[in-house]
């Protein structure tokens, strides 16, 4: 009975130490400027994504299509890398987001742009299959969008 | 200094165009492996890009980022010779830097 407590206390205390470590391990600071909006990412909706990200209210998206240049393929063949373009005419563009309606989770990506950094982001993106690309700019305090359809032949939304 | 960061800022007129790409799997955890073993998710979450210290560029991006991320933009005030560093962090916590100059 004896030795039986002591292995038991033993097993006690090795399992407080591993939740002792696992605790230190969360508490190790990351580098993190901005908290990362898992929310957001984490949302298979346009809406569900741009809430969290811009926060109280509902969320209305102007349409500019004149005003925002979103280049995208027509027909992509290999959606694994689709080159996307977005600039904006419009004044003080604070962020530029894009997003894929299809994808599993339709938030690809913000990009915060400083006063004296100009309205242009180009970057490959992903996409699982056909589906409407947007691109959402923040100017002041209003959102504009545009979007395109993109044909995709062969889906990639993993490699 | 990073072997797995390219970069690239160049100045013309007032405008300096920043061009880089990272190397880096951005596995989105929806995929397996040939044996069927599934690849978890590690993807860049954050980038920051400074220019002379002061950030110009602070993104966040998910999993549908392209491997091997590539990303251009640009800004103005910009001179040769002026410092710009670029940044990450991924969703391991794993992090990488990148400086150079506008030429």
């Amino acid at each position: 009975m004896d030795t039986q407590r002591r292995r038991f206390l033993k097993s006690g205390l090795v399992t407080g130490l591993l939740g002792l470590a696992a605790s230190v391990g969360l508490l190790i600071p990351r580098l993190v400027w901005a908290a990362w909006p898992s929310s957001a990412f984490q949302s298979k909706t346009l809406f569900g994504a741009l809430q969290p990200l811009f926060g109280s209210g509902s969320v209305n998206l102007t349409p500019a299509d004149e005003d925002i240049t979103l280049t995208v393929t027509d027909l992509a063949e290999n959606g694994a890398v689709v080159p996307v373009t977005v600039s904006s005419r419009l004044p003080n563009v604070e962020s530029i987001t894009l997003l894929v309606d299809k994808n599993p989770n339709s938030l690809v990506a913000q990009f915060k742009l400083a006063k004296n950094t100009q309205a242009y982001i180009k970057t490959n993106i992903k996409m699982a299959e056909t589906s409407k690309v947007y691109a959402v700019v923040k100017s002041g305090d209003k959102l504009y969008s545009t979007n395109k359809k993109v044909k995709v032949t062969l889906g990639g939304c993993g490699n | 200094m990073s072997d797995k960061i390219k970069i690239r800022a160049t100045l013309e007129g007032d405008v300096t165009t920043v061009k880089s790409q990272i190397i880096h799997p951005m596995d989105t955890g929806l995929f397996k492996d040939s044996k069927g073993v599934p690849i978890p998710a590690w993807f860049i979450q954050e980038v920051k890009v400074e220019h002379n210290g002061n950030p110009i560029l602070e993104a966040v991006w998910g999993i549908a980022i392209s491997k091997n991320p590539y990303m251009a933009f640009t800004f103005t005030g910009g001179k040769k010779g002026d410092a710009i560093k670029l940044s990450w962090v991924d969703s391991k916590g794993g992090t990488d830097s990148i400086e150079t100059t506008i030429g």
